[in-house]
């Protein structure tokens, strides 16, 4: 396991009159290499939840265990916890404040003590990883586009190459090109660099083709956890608790309803083709046998 | 939460709060005046019997009013202190280059108290008035200043925007700090010139976020035909009604008081 | 009469490089031609930097046309003695919810832009309430807009354009910064807004899920409408959007591709329920 978490709770301003409940008792591992993706409506207690993982934020009660080890013992160093698990925060491209594009990303680098000829090196690298061409290198960030910005952003958390890489909303506010830029990328950064990568998004549609597992929470506690076509099953359930299953769910659903053999499983838009295609011969070749 | 730390404004049905909010002003600033009128030790009971009467009427907890004079704890502690111990006269007690003199001490406790009831008294005003309300009632009364080309109602707006941006700015240099921790920026360890240079990457994406709203809240101001104070009108006009009226009797009262203690010395 | 329309509509910005020593002229919106009628619901579509906000802002007159002449209710925005009429008759919500609302109180805030117009204090009173009730934010009008959702302070902000009576109401994109729900919720309150009280809508917008409802839909490219229609011929033209790197709803997407495999359903699908219809008519 690389991450555990154990009867984690955590409650806002404890012991004050503003106490507030914002996890309690999750139970959750990570394995390496998963692509995880984390739903839940706004204040349920994602974006706090995925502090925990790198020790942003101490839970009031439980276990956070790293590769094993307790995060929260006597003597572990947090901030090379921190470059093990990468966070990339929502609207990243906010936190830049460096001349050139290439020095911002070497920040990180840099706070991990590395030589000037590392940290240049590792930039470049993750730039490249990015996309981001290289006669930008030496231009101020503040000049380029937004989806430019938000892939620097990424890269700055890149570049202390971590093992595991946390999004929140990454795409939010990206236009359709930027949004799959960055699917794109964390797609490859899972399949080529073997990154664990946990993606908090409010889009089914993304999370439905390209997570492998599924996390709702929902006030403050795991919902469910499973493969997205196990969680979309229950798209009851999900609306219930203020969230949907992608538009393909509901089409196949109706589909099936009106008559024609479809899976209902199928989550995505070429799984849903492929099904009805099947389905419409099947329905075909059989009024033909009779 | 910023918006609790701000402004402290306590809700609460009171005379206090329902009193029109130029009243408050001009009363903690006719009672700061007064403050520095009396010096004897009924004067003193006087300003503290009239401070328990007004925290009374306001329903505010005298341990919440109390908690406003801790910002001002250290500033307290180092006048006392520097008084104590510079005010030249009769000797009572010395160590090394140090020296106590009676009339330190009496500056000291005076000077303590004056703070004391000043922030007390001003706090009332802060606790019972809305921060909108209290800017409402600045532009209105130094409304006159205009003629002094002073601008007056710009003031005004820019202090209402302020009070509405510090809390978003506030949580923003939060996100801001955790996500350049989260690239490992240590804020914490550090003598004094390596922690001023970690707030760089702190403060720089601040300054370009306020920018970047200044901008945009500017174009939408203009976007809803903002041009200036000229012309516009109000939705909550402020108007007088009788217990304001009252208030500025009481408030005449006590000043004339005050200035009778000053005049007797006691 | 048409409510707006534009006539050769041009804009070019000045670009200073970092040593200010060189400028360069961008052109970010090029010839543009249209008439909106009183009522209409009209979408903008297109992706950063197509110059779909640049045009929006002619509209109440934050921009001036370099080029071409832009009338908003038979007034030419150009006109700067007209200035104040014209963003009264167009009103704009912008993108960041945070950055457009002044008030330190919710119907402070919508009380705003009355206040600039110099209407009485009654008045205004009734304004805001409607305003607020129209958004069905009528509860929420003692409260701070720091403690709202996302979806809330939109709505907050639509008031508080609703409030100075606008014929139109321009969205710049009001939507990209929420989340599904509060996006849902923004736009029921703008149908609802075009739909009872027959205000001229034109909502920008990257969704194309969110176009569906309009009347016409524009969209622009590299400051040129480029296509221009209803939703559902505009729908039909999968390649073309996806040429311009728009991306289509499942939907759409789903009866392009089974199309394209040989099904016989309709081109010019556009919802759910008209994809199942097909389908099972096949059956």
């Amino acid at each position: 396991m690389q991450i555990e978490l154990k009867d984690v709770s955590y409650t806002y301003g404890l012991n004050t009159v503003y106490e507030v409940s914002a996890l309690s008792g999750i139970n959750l591992s990570v394995k390496e290499g998963e692509f995880i993706a984390i739903a839940g409506q706004t204040g349920s207690g994602k974006s706090t939840l995925i502090q925990h993982l790198n020790g942003l934020i101490r839970p009031t009660s439980g276990r956070i265990l790293f590769e094993g080890k307790d995060i929260w013992e006597e003597g572990y160093d947090l901030r090379e916890l921190r470059t093990h698990v990468g966070l990339v925060f929502q609207y990243p491209e906010n936190q830049l404040f460096e001349t050139t594009v290439v020095k911002d990303v070497m920040f990180g680098p840099r706070n991990q003590g590395l030589s000037e000829e590392e940290c240049r090196q590792r930039a470049e690298e993750a730039l490249k990883l990015v996309g981001i061409p290289e006669e930008l290198l030496e231009t101020s960030p503040f000049d380029l586009s937004g989806g430019q910005k938000r892939r620097v952003a990424v890269a700055g958390v890149l570049a202390m190459n971590p093992e595991v890489l946390i999004l929140d909303e990454p795409t939010a506010g990206l236009d359709p090109a930027g949004r799959e830029e960055i699917l794109t990328l964390i797609r490859r950064l899972r399949d080529r660099q073997g990154i664990t990568i946990i993606l908090v998004s409010h889009s089914m549609e993304d999370v439905a083709s390209y997570a492998g597992r599924m996390i709702v929470i929902h006030q403050g506690k795991i919902a469910f956890d499973g493969t997205p076509r196990q969680v979309f099953a229950h798209y009851r359930e999900l609306e219930e608790i203020g969230l949907a299953a992608p538009q393909i769910t509901y089409i196949m659903h109706a589909l099936k309803k009106g008559g024609l053999d479809v899976d209902v499983n199928a989550i995505t838009v070429s799984e849903a083709k492929r099904s009805i295609l099947l389905a419409l011969a099947m329905a075909r070749s059989g009024t033909v046998h009779v | 939460m910023g918006e609790l730390t701000l402004g402290q404004y306590y809700p609460a049905e009171s005379i206090l709060h329902r009193l029109d909010p130029r009243v408050k002003l001009v009363g903690t600033i006719v009672y700061i005046v007064g403050l520095f009128q009396v010096s004897g030790v009924f004067g003193y009971l006087f300003a503290a019997a009239v401070l328990f009467v007004l925290v009374f009427l306001s329903k505010v907890p005298f341990s919440h009013v109390l908690k406003s004079l801790k910002p001002v704890f250290v500033l307290l502690c180092i006048t006392m202190l520097i008084n104590m111990f510079l005010i030249p006269g009769r000797v009572l007690w010395s160590f090394w280059i140090f020296r106590i003199t009676a009339e330190g001490i009496r500056q000291a406790v005076t000077m303590g108290l004056r703070l004391i009831f000043l922030v007390m008294g001003s706090s009332i005003m802060t606790l019972t008035t809305t921060p909108n309300a209290l800017t409402d009632a600045m532009e209105n009364l130094f409304g006159f200043l205009r003629i002094v080309k002073v601008p007056v109602h710009e003031i005004s707006m820019m202090m209402s925007i302020a009070l509405r941006f510090i809390p978003i700015l506030t949580e923003e240099m939060d996100k801001i700090r955790k996500a350049q921790m989260a690239r490992g920026a240590d804020f914490e360890s550090g003598g004094l010139i390596r922690r001023l240079k970690a707030m760089i990457p702190l403060l720089v994406p601040l300054f370009v976020s306020a920018f970047r709203r200044a901008n945009d809240l500017a174009m939408a101001m203009e976007a809803r035909c903002y041009h200036g104070g000229d012309g516009r009108t109000r939705m909550k006009p402020l108007r007088y009604a009788a217990a304001d009226f009252v208030a500025y009797g009481l408030l005449a009262a006590f000043l004339a008081g005050c200035i009778v203690f000053r005049v007797t010395g006691l | 009469m048409s409510i707006i329309r534009a006539e050769h509509l041009g804009f070019n910005y000045v670009k200073y490089s970092d040593s200010n020593e060189s400028e360069e002229t961008v052109r970010a919106v090029e010839n543009v031609d249209f008439e909106v009628e009183k009522g209409e619901f009209i979408a903008i579509l297109g992706h950063n930097g197509s110059g779909k906000s640049t045009l929006a802002k002619h509209i109440n007159a934050l921009l001036i046309p370099s080029e071409g002449t832009m009338w908003v209710d038979g007034i030419n925005t150009s006109e700067e003695e007209e200035l104040w009429k014209v963003r009264q008759k167009a009103g704009m919500v912008f993108q960041n919810p945070d950055n457009q609302i002044i008030g330190t109180i919710v119907d402070e805030d919508v009380a705003f832009g009355p206040e600039n117009l110099g209407v009485g204090t009654d008045d205004i009173w009734k304004r805001v309430d409607d305003a607020l009730a129209g958004v069905g934010m009528l509860g929420f009008r003692d409260r701070s807009p720091n403690r709202l959702s996302g979806g809330q302070k939109q709505r907050v902000a639509i008031a508080g354009v609703v409030a100075m009576h606008p014929d139109c109401i321009v969205l710049d994109e009001p939507t990209a910064m929420l989340d599904p729900n509060g996006r849902k919720e923004v736009l029921e309150v703008v149908r609802e807004l075009n739909r009872k009280e027959k205000v001229t809508v034109i909502l920008i917008t990257h969704y194309m899920e969110e176009v569906v409802f309009a009347d016409r839909v524009f969209v622009m490219d590299s400051g040129r409408i480029i296509l221009q229609g209803t939703p559902r011929e505009v729908f039909s033209q999968v390649e073309t959007l996806k040429k311009y790197r728009l991306s289509v709803p499942q939907v759409t997407e789903l009866a392009y591709e089974l199309r394209s495999s040989g099904c016989d359903i309709p081109a010019d699908i556009l919802t759910a329920d008209e994809l199942v219809e097909a389908l099972c008519r096949l059956n």
